[in-house]
């Protein structure tokens, strides 16, 4: 695998002191914290790649004398499941990545939102956290941490409709702007980021910046944990230098007859094996949250498809029109170019319906359900017909 | 000075207030956007997404419901692009829909119709998702909700929440499943809904309609055996002109009698004979309750407040039970005209009470609920058997084929056809406190209220919470006890408002003496069996024809109605005596929050 880096970050060894990077870190600067996450060019990994150390920033611009930290642990996009591991692993890392942001933008209560399906992992996280407030009050760090459970939606993943859930409402994302740094958690400047953002923002502040960029490319910067899974002999969890060919990975962790690999979950794309050699693994080419899920020849990329909207048409939230409807008007209309009861040109127009749901749906979900159909239509048209 | 933004929109360029959603800024200029879940009464949802636009420079198109403009926006509202999007969307919508447009109620004033006729969207574009088996909710005396006809704009929700603070209705389940719903799914007459009907009133479509009785009434009417009597609210004359053609505040007294008589009725009363009756009745409850706390000590629930909105009353019932002895006992004037109907007038005209088919013409979804109240046969029959809305009676007036607007006025009948200005004040938030004082001041010191041409505006406008004093002095001398008092008063609309009052009731700090409440935001005029749309602008123009109403009346206090002195000198004696207690007041039931 020699156009294939592996990394051991995420999952490297702690330091023998409980808390150490979060302590060194104490006696950095709101400034030089946010600076050295800029530097970094660390980018969120909830797949969505903004800015991590710019979100950080225009919330510590923020006069509100209460913000919030919020850390995204609802992972609930279909084959990503690298933030269970990490929470199972290295907990203590997530909580320090937060108390840094809490000192970074000026906050004193971070909320952790975790998964439904993630429910056995309370007391184990409870424990950690106990010894986090513990070493926080040792050196003095007024941030504490709540953990609220998720009940099993996905559209909660979307960062406002989970702050309503956070805030006891129904879990519906919500009009943007404003954005989450302005007016997030109960209308309060907020930093809302990925499990593994966190992490990666204790790792820079442990070796720096510097070392931090050594990895990865221009437009993606570090390291990315991915969740690998499907027609390969190789699942599980891998943490990898970002900017590879799919090509290259393909021939890591594919098992000699990929014809397909959907980089990003339901909600991400679908690449064909002609496209393999030419499609970049990383925010210049696909973008995702970790879920690389390969497909060889024995599978029906029909099935696939149907599995996907099946998921959308029942994890939309339903408010808004586009998703709602679209989503059942994509799944019908591909079963029924299937059955014969509509002519193949039918799929052109459920590809325009998808365009238009993308450009004019609410949130990420709506938005991004045309990524995952249009690229499996397009690709894999005849099987959608025969 | 506030913040401006300049923009441009359709190359039009715009200057509005930072924090102006496009939509509002091109309002401006005269810029029409489509929109369905927006309602200027309610917060904003962006949920519908009819209202895109394209903004420069943006890959996505733009809910202009729901973006704030922004410095240098470029704004396209009618691009190909954009166009291509709301078909798309508005065809989804009627994809979802149960399109059996031609026998919907509200057909030809459905937002979802007129949008797809606009856009001219092919209905076989997509495949229909309409829900199989879905049944029309029809347990209320008040409401039917048929969610096959929901859009899931969410108004009712946010209508509900925002407006009422009820929560009677809120969003269930998600995706395809998604639907408006009740607490556990319960019928709605099993919920805390209050039937005020804003609800209906706020809703795009056939969704969330008022129960119709008016085919129960057609029948009556063609039965030589029954005699049908109406009387009308005083908020229906305001706004039924809606409907057949005429401008918002346009007054149509006249030809609605005329109307109702050529359609059959075998008489046309007016409900604000018993609104001044109310006046009367409450006014001198209120006295009594006064005259207990100050002259004698006693402990009496005070303030008092009205009881002549059904919505409101099943509010308190549910919300606020243990304080029910702060409401007047009072019947509502619908109450009592139905249990007079089928005694004194019934007597005076000499027709047999079972004979009697009593209907009200009422601007409210409550007053069938109110109608149904078990309690309300004081009468010995049903007082009164079914309430009809302004809506109802449009679509009976349109039915009968009548060329309403070249009608000539016709004057109510007798018995219980004469009243007061003061009672078609009722109509509007404010109105019975004004017709209260017109009438208590008067009985307290002799004297004429201290307002020009007696208009008491500090209780008129569409102020939430309303608050007034006036100052006791020179009083009678059967009332020295109130000599220098100021009485404090309160006008609540719109039950949020209403809360407000309540919560002070309860926490004790309530200065008040007498308050007045209304279920619907403006009052009656603005209720929920009212002419849809209704909003503001269209609530103030129907308060401005109430109170010109007012004024064009040769009476203008309940106590000098001829016919009020009449029933008290041969029926009823005297305010709150026994027949009046037996006929005109009632008791409150203690309802559960679910």
């Amino acid at each position: 695998m020699e156009n294939l880096k592996r990394v051991d970050l995420i999952f490297g060894a702690y330091t023998n002191e409980k808390y150490k990077v979060l302590e060194s870190s104490m006696s950095k600067s709101s400034e030089e914290i946010i600076n050295e996450m800029i530097a970094s060019g660390l980018k969120g990994r909830g797949g969505a790649g903004f800015l991590t150390g710019m979100k950080w920033k225009f919330t510590a611009a923020e006069k509100d004398p209460v913000k919030y930290v919020v850390c995204n642990a609802d992972e609930g996009e279909p084959g990503t499941f690298k933030d269970r591991e990490i929470l199972t692993v290295v907990p203590r890392k997530v909580f320090s990545g937060m108390a840094i942001c809490g000192k970074a933008i000026g906050a004193k209560k971070g909320y952790m939102y975790l998964r439904g399906e993630y429910r056995y992992m309370l007391p184990d996280l409870m424990k950690e956290l106990e010894i986090y407030h513990e070493h926080a009050r040792r050196f003095g760090h007024d941030f504490t941490i709540e953990i609220r459970m998720g009940s099993g939606a996905y559209i909660c993943g979307e960062e406002s409709a989970l702050f309503e859930s956070i805030e006891g409402k129904r879990g519906e994302p919500r009009n943007k702007p404003p954005y989450p740094t302005v007016a997030g958690l109960f209308s309060k400047p907020t930093v809302i980021n990925n499990v593994e953002t966190f992490v990666n923002a204790v790792m820079i502040m442990k070796y720096g910046a510097n070392e931090f960029k050594k990895l990865g490319t221009s437009d993606s910067r570090g390291s990315k944990m991915f969740s690998v899974s499907g027609d390969t002999p190789k699942a599980g969890i891998h943490e990898l230098e970002l900017g590879m060919s799919l090509a290259d990975f393909v021939n890591e962790f594919g098992d000699g007859d990929t014809k397909a690999v959907q980089v990003g979950g339901a909600s991400g794309f679908c690449v064909p094996r002609k496209r393999f050699n030419d499609t970049i693994i990383g925010f210049e080419g696909v973008p995702t949250g970790g879920s690389m899920m390969l497909f060889n020849s024995s599978r029906s990329m029909y099935n696939v498809l149907h599995n996907y909207l099946d998921f959308f048409e029942e994890e939309s939230c339903g408010q808004c029109t586009p998703c709602r409807i679209g989503c059942q008007q994509l799944l019908k209309g591909i079963v029924a170019v299937k059955k014969g009861e509509k002519p193949s040109s039918y799929l052109d127009q459920l590809l325009k319906l998808s365009d238009t749901m993308k450009i004019t749906a609410k949130c990420g979900l709506g938005q991004s359900v045309a990524n995952s159909f249009a690229s499996i239509v397009e690709n894999f048209k005849e099987e959608m017909i025969y | 000075m506030a913040d401006t933004v300049k923009i441009h929109i359709d190359g039009i360029p715009v200057e509005v207030i930072k924090g102006t959603s496009i939509l509002d800024a091109a309002k401006t200029v005269n810029v029409k956007i489509p929109t369905l879940c927006h309602h200027e009464d309610l917060c904003v949802a962006g949920n519908c997404r009819v209202c895109v636009v394209e903004v420069e420079g943006r890959k996505n198109l733009v809910a202009s419901c729901a973006a704030p403009v922004e410095e240098g926006m470029m704004i396209k509202t009618t691009t190909a692009k954009v166009r291509r999007a709301r078909t798309d969307l508005i065809s989804l919508l009627v994809s979802e829909h149960n399109t059996q447009c031609t026998t919907c109620y509200r057909s030809t004033n459905c937002e979802l119709q007129a949008l797809a006729s606009e856009y001219n969207v092919d209905s076989e574009r997509y495949l229909s998702v309409l829900k199989p088996n879905l049944q029309i909710d029809k347990s209320s005396y008040s409401i039917e909700k048929d969610d096959s006809k929901c859009v899931r704009c969410q108004r009712c929700v946010r209508t509900c929440a925002e407006l009422q603070h009820v929560n009677a209705i809120d969003v269930a389940h998600k995706g395809r499943d998604m639907k408006i719903s009740t607490f556990m799914d319960l019928p709605m007459n099993d919920v805390v809904c209050v039937n005020c009907g804003q609800c209906v009133t706020h809703c795009p479509t056939g969704a969330l309609t008022e129960r119709r009785y008016y085919h129960e009434i057609w029948e009556a009417i063609g039965d030589p055996d029954k005699h049908v009597v109406i009387n009308t609210a005083p908020s229906v004359r305001v706004a039924l002109g809606e409907m057949l053609g005429y401008p918002v505040g346009t007054r149509v007294t006249g030809k609605m009698v005329n109307a109702l008589k050529k359609i059959g009725f075998d008489s046309v009363l007016d409900t604000d004979f018993t609104a001044d009756l109310t006046i009367m009745e409450e006014g001198h409850e209120f006295l009594q309750r006064v005259t207990k706390a100050l002259k004698y000590g006693e402990k009496v629930a005070l303030p008092m407040i009205t009881s002549c909105s059904p919505g409101w009353v099943k509010f308190i019932e549910h919300m606020y039970p243990e304080h029910l002895d702060h409401l007047s006992t009072c019947k509502s004037p619908q109450q009592m005209f139905g249990s007079l109907v089928k005694t004194f007038y019934a007597e005076k005209i000499g027709v047999d009470p079972s004979k009697i088919v009593s209907v009200a013409a009422m601007p409210c979804a409550a007053k069938k609920f109110e109608a149904n109240r078990p309690e309300m046969k004081s009468s010995g029959y049903q007082d009164v058997d079914a309430g009809l809305t302004t809506r109802e009676i449009g679509h009976m007036i349109k039915q009968s084929g009548l060329d309403f607007v070249n009608l000539p006025d016709m004057d109510y009948d007798s018995y219980m056809g004469e009243s007061s200005g003061a009672a078609v004040i009722f109509g509007a938030t404010g109105g019975v406190m004004e017709a209260a004082l017109r009438t208590v001041y008067e009985v307290v010191t002799g004297r004429e209220v201290p307002f020009k041409n007696l208009a008491i505006t500090p209780v008129r406008g569409l102020e939430g919470i309303k608050e007034a004093a006036v100052k006791l002095e020179n009083v009678l001398p059967a009332f020295d006890f109130l000599e220098g008092v100021e009485v404090k008063v309160a006008i609540a609309h719109g039950l949020r408002n209403a809360r407000t009052i309540m919560d002070q009731i309860k926490a004790g700090t309530s200065p008040y003496h007498f308050i007045e409440v209304m279920a619907c935001p403006g009052g009656c005029i603005g209720g929920g069996g009212q002419p849809i749309p209704t909003t503001d602008e269209i609530r103030k123009k129907r308060i401005a024809a109430i109170y010109a109403e007012d004024e064009g009346m040769p009476v203008r206090k309940s106590h000098e109605v001829p016919e009020i002195k009449m029933i008290y000198e041969q029926f009823l004696h005297e305010p709150l005596g026994h027949k009046s207690h037996e006929l005109l007041h009632t008791h409150y039931i203690k309802r559960k929050r679910y």
